[in-house]
């Protein structure tokens, strides 16, 4: 690995005054605590949902739609109910409650009735004694279509019939900031498309449903918002609440809402249906159909600027491709008109944005949404303006971005840290790697791979620079909140908070935040399930702030229980008391005992949320204070292209991030790589295709994702810590945005690096060729 | 599951289960009963026999087992021997696919992006196909992946005969990452200094390989055989290289009634580009 260890010897601490320099410690924050499942996970042991067991248990298939539009004529389920070994078939008639469900809007049906808007909907599902009965019986449903001619070009929405009772417009926000007749000096234009990344969770849905004795049902899976799942499905079911439980298991990757409703509710139908558990692993293929993809665009753009390089206005439309069902293309779309001119300052703006539906595979909350499309969008127009004006594209970043303080264009101040010039001057003063023409050829990795054809004679190096950002926590009047309880008994602390662990880190960060404050170095998380107190999603950096701070106000509430106490003893306040290492010592070291003696015996408990300050939505001109934080980041990226076949390699990504503050240095690393290569295959590899609405090749073949040898080592140069004051630590989540920032970062290196537009992402090889004859 | 000892042994116990399915490395076989399109009622595997996992010497060929490993194709010894089909061995795949997938497979899964083929396409290699009662009967590589004859039930791919040329070879590959992945088009080249000859095959690019033989004849004639086979013009280099893409992609045919000829799609045109530089590289480097 180049770069620096853990991510900590470059940084710039920049700490508040006042705050007292911390011993080396091996546990509480700021350390890289390694996480406590790690060993599990490595050696092949960690319990995930595909692994799950009940006895007596049967198994589900669904059959979905081979079709991407079309009339449901009839369904005759007479053959496959009759074959031995069946024991439910059900349909949209066996749903007993609400028909439609929707984590924004209730437009998706749980079956497809009368009509079926995309390629692998739901149509029926089986409950079988064997899966290959179940997956036989599946496709002995007889189902009469009547193909219709797909929509799948978003543009032709606007004029198509109505794919919808709701119509085809999801969401429309026509942003209006400043004066519309301003004209700059220069003015670039793009058309620029973004394609369809899938998530690619490398364990695909599972999940195991069993019924309760009062007539509810246990849904089992790996839920990302175990509540809002469990409402969908009480919903569906014609259930209370609190007769349906969803139990998170082990999450095999995410990066964004996991799962896809369309097998978790057929599971609990089939449950409710037969009585017995039933159990369901999505196949590769099935996976790729079901669950929600991040939304393809096309975006056109017209960037005014003086003739100092200086941005005058801004004008886009923004076409979002939300598939058939809503979902969350309401947030997806608010985030990219908000950013859709990026961290740059810009007095006027007009930016309009619409979410339709079509009969292509479905879109939904996938890390960076919005923000990731625009990024490649504007920072194309950055890179146009430097050309026209011949200027250092790093030069004219350098004289727009935006400072706390900077308006966006949504009419929202920029009030927490906004340190984007310095990021800019870190990747931009960082060394670049040296170019390998010294080196016996076999020791330099050419585009295509250590077996493939690369000539050296053909390579060209491009370096390119980008800056993102992206939003925190749910926007526009989401209540975003958080409860968390935490328990003392012992030398060992409990935290139980219905935070999911995704990957992200949440178990870990937890376990820290009570050892700091408790002194407790035994902190265990409990196992998830909807009779805790709700936590919202594990997306948009939630739990690191509203989780994370509700788990640190009921361990504070827990300090103050168990010193209360002795402080009344010996006369002085708790703030006097110090605990560490599982002792509590006084300022003046006359008090020193530990914290099993001073709970004699007692359990402490305390429960706590964290609810942070309140947004509102965007209004008819896409004005309003929307969001709740931001985080920025800068990434440059040095590609080699073989100008002759377009292949192209990534050779170094430097990025330097705003983070607010380091809490698990190891970790926060870890986010940053993972971002990264995200942000890679977004750019060169990553895109489920389709024709005429059918998706092809939905496996891990077809759809390639970056593999080691595509993602080189990730040199994090700065991670500037600038406590944002109004979140709990002071840090930001740093996920999503190195996704945001890289694709666009690549874009540009491999527009240095051949002199071609690329305008479109993935960069098709045919994009890389530079034709010299 | 049986598990045959030799070859004939395997043979027999397909004859006495038609039903059964052979299994090699089960890259391509375990991946279709993994994903529910192939449910063999028997399985007689391949990988004890001792006879066809390595190769031996056999009058100026080299006879190859089938149940040869890509990672084994891959090592220096062979790289020595077949430098084209070891190169194409180490491109197939990661390290897992490399270890379990075998010769054999690759041949009888005929795949249009299988990595080994364009290669034996060019080597002109043949089959030795085992039959009941241990019969055997030899068949161009190329007869096979083209359909020309075909396996009965029953036979099994034994060995492949491959002359050893003493001569540079390369395997070129293009795929979209860096990392493993699929052939979007590959080119194999071998020079035959014995017969004066350049044979050349172009993989991935449409269900068998491709074999350019005007162009290989023409090349052929220009390269200095009794010298070092050095000093061909950049020029025909390049040109070889467009003479083998624009072979294996042809323009589309005139259309009958005299108007303008349909052009190729784009997605052609660099699949042809892609092709010609391959074939340019492959060359240029066999004659360096």
């Amino acid at each position: 690995m180049t770069g620096i260890a853990d991510g900590v010897g470059a940084v710039t601490a920049t700490p508040a005054a006042g705050t007292p320099v911390q011993p080396p410690s091996t546990m509480g924050l700021g350390v890289s605590l390694p996480p406590a499942d790690s060993a599990a996970k490595t050696s092949g042991t960690f319990p995930y949902a595909a692994d799950l067991w009940a006895e007596g248990l049967l198994w589900a298939a669904v059959l979905r739609s081979p079709h991407p539009h079309a009339r449901i004529v009839s369904i005759d389920t007479t053959q496959a109910t009759e074959m031995p070994g069946v024991r439910a078939v059900v349909t949209h008639d066996d749903v007993p409650g609400d028909a439609s469900h929707g984590r924004r809007v209730a437009d998706r049906p749980v079956f497809a009735k009368d009509l079926v808007r995309h390629h692998g909907e739901p149509i029926a599902a089986v409950a079988a004694d064997h899966p290959d009965t179940a997956r036989l019986a599946a496709a002995a449903i007889a189902v009469e279509y009547e193909v219709l001619e797909p929509v799948t070009d978003p543009e032709q929405a606007f004029s198509a019939e109505p794919l919808h009772p709701d119509g085809n417009l999801v969401r429309h926000i026509p942003l209006s900031f400043g004066d519309p007749d301003v004209v700059g000096e220069v003015i670039v234009e793009g058309l620029y498309r973004i394609g369809r990344q899938d998530p690619a969770p490398i364990g695909a849905e599972a999940g195991l449903a069993v019924p309760r004795p009062d007539g509810g049902v246990e849904i089992y899976t790996a839920s990302t918002d175990p509540h809002a799942d469990r409402d969908l499905a009480a919903a569906c079911f014609g259930l209370e609440p609190e007769r349906v439980k969803v139990v998170v298991t082990g999450v095999p990757g995410a990066m964004g809402e996991r799962e896809d409703p369309g097998m978790q509710l057929p599971l609990g139908l089939l449950a409710l249906r037969t009585g017995h558990p039933v159990k369901l692993a999505a196949t590769r293929e099935e996976s790729f159909l079901g669950h929600a993809h991040r939304h393809p665009t096309l975006l056109r753009y017209r960037h005014h600027a003086d003739s100092q390089g200086r941005l005058v206005k801004v004008e886009a439309q923004i076409l979002l491709d939300a598939g058939a069902y809503a979902d969350s293309s309401a947030d997806t779309l608010a985030a990219a008109v908000s950013f859709a001119c990026g961290p740059y300052v810009v007095p006027h703006a007009f930016i309009e944005g619409w979410a339709v539906r079509t009969n292509n595979p479905p879109s939904g909350h996938v890390r960076g949404e919005g923000a990731m499309q625009v990024c490649a969008a504007y920072e194309g127009q950055m890179d146009k303006l430097a050309a026209k004006l011949g200027l250092d594209p790093v030069e004219i970043r350098m004289r727009n971005v935006v400072a706390t303080g900077d308006l966006l264009p949504t009419g929202q101040t920029v009030t927490c840290p906004a340190p984007v010039a310095e990021l800019l001057q870190a990747v931009r003063d960082a060394p670049l790697p040296v170019l390998p023409k010294d080196d016996p050829e076999e020791e330099w990795l050419l585009p295509g791979g250590l077996e493939g054809a690369g000539d050296p004679v053909a390579v060209r190096r491009g370096v390119g620079y980008a800056l993102g950002m992206v939003h925190m926590l749910g926007a526009e009047g989401a209540d975003e909140v958080s409860t968390a309880t935490v328990k003392v008994t012992g030398p060992v602390a409990t935290v139980i908070c219905a935070a999911v662990e995704t990957g992200q880190g949440f178990t870990t960060l937890a376990r820290q935040i009570v050892q700091d404050v408790l002194g407790i170095e035994e902190v265990h998380v409990a196992p998830i399930d909807t009779d805790q107190p709700p936590a919202g999603p594990a997306s948009r950096g939630r739990h690191t702030w509203v989780s994370g701070g509700a788990v640190e106000r009921a361990a504070k509430m827990v300090r103050t229980q168990l010193l209360q106490p002795l402080a009344h003893t010996f006369g002085m306040s708790t703030e006097l008391l110090a605990i560490a290492d599982g002792k509590i010592t006084s300022y003046d070291g006359v008090l020193s005992t530990t914290v099993e003696e001073a709970l004699e015996g007692k359990e402490l408990w305390a429960t706590a949320q964290c609810r942070p300050h309140p947004t509102e939505p965007l209004d008819e001109t896409g004005q309003g204070d929307a969001f709740v934080g931001l985080a920025y980041c800068a990434v440059r990226t040095v590609v080699d292209v073989d100008i002759e076949i377009g292949a192209v390699r990534v050779v170094d990504v430097t990025v330097a991030q705003d983070v607010g503050r380091i809490l698990n240095p190891r970790q926060l690393r870890a986010r940053i790589e993972a971002g990264v290569a995200q942000g890679i295959g977004a750019a060169l590899t990553e895109n489920l295709r389709t024709s005429r609405g059918v998706v092809r090749h939905p496996d891990l073949t077809g759809y390639a994702l970056p593999t080691a040898l595509d993602v080189p080592d990730v040199r994090i140069v700065k991670l500037i810590e600038e406590r944002d004051v109004v979140a709990p630590f002071g840090a930001k989540p740093a996920s999503a945005v190195p996704v945001v920032t890289t694709p666009a970062a690549v874009a540009a290196a491999v527009r240095a690096a051949t002199g071609r537009p690329v305008n479109r992402l993935p960069i098709r090889p045919q994009a890389a060729v530079v034709n010299r004859g | 599951m049986t598990l045959p000892g030799t070859l004939d042994e395997a043979v027999a116990a397909l004859a006495a289960m038609p039903a059964a399915v052979p299994v090699a490395g089960g890259t391509d076989l375990m991946a279709a009963v993994n994903s529910g399109l192939l449910r063999p009622a028997a399985l007689v595997g391949l990988g004890r026999i001792s006879e066809i996992r390595g190769w031996r010497y056999l009058d100026g060929h080299a006879l190859l087992g089938a149940g040869l490993t890509h990672a084994r194709m891959g090592r220096p010894d062979f790289a020595a021997l077949i430098p084209a089909l070891a190169a194409a061995a180490r491109a197939a795949g990661p390290p897992q696919i490399r270890n379990a997938g075998t010769l054999g497979g690759n041949i009888v899964t005929a795949a249009p992006t299988g990595d080994a083929l364009p290669v034996l396409a060019a080597l002109e290699a043949t089959v030795i196909i085992a039959g009941p009662e241990g019969s055997r009967r030899e068949i161009p590589v190329s007869h096979l992946l083209a359909g020309v004859d075909l396996l009965n039930p029953g036979e099994l791919v034994g060995f492949v005969r491959v002359p050893l040329l003493h001569a540079p070879q390369t395997f070129l590959k293009a795929t979209g990452r860096t990392g493993p992945g699929r052939a979007t088009a590959s080119v194999a080249l071998v020079l035959d200094p014995a017969r004066r000859g350049v044979r050349c095959a172009v993989g991935a690019v449409a269900p068998m390989p491709l074999r350019p033989l005007e162009a290989e004849r023409w090349v052929a004639s220009l390269i200095d055989w009794d010298g070092d086979r050095g000093g061909l013009d950049p020029q025909v280099t390049a040109a070889f290289g467009e003479y083998v893409a624009a072979a294996c992609i042809p323009d589309p045919l005139p259309p009958q009634d005299g108007s303008e000829p349909i052009p190729l799609p784009p997605a052609a045109i660099h699949l042809r580009r892609t092709v010609a530089a391959l074939a340019r590289r492959a060359l240029g480097r066999a004659l360096a």
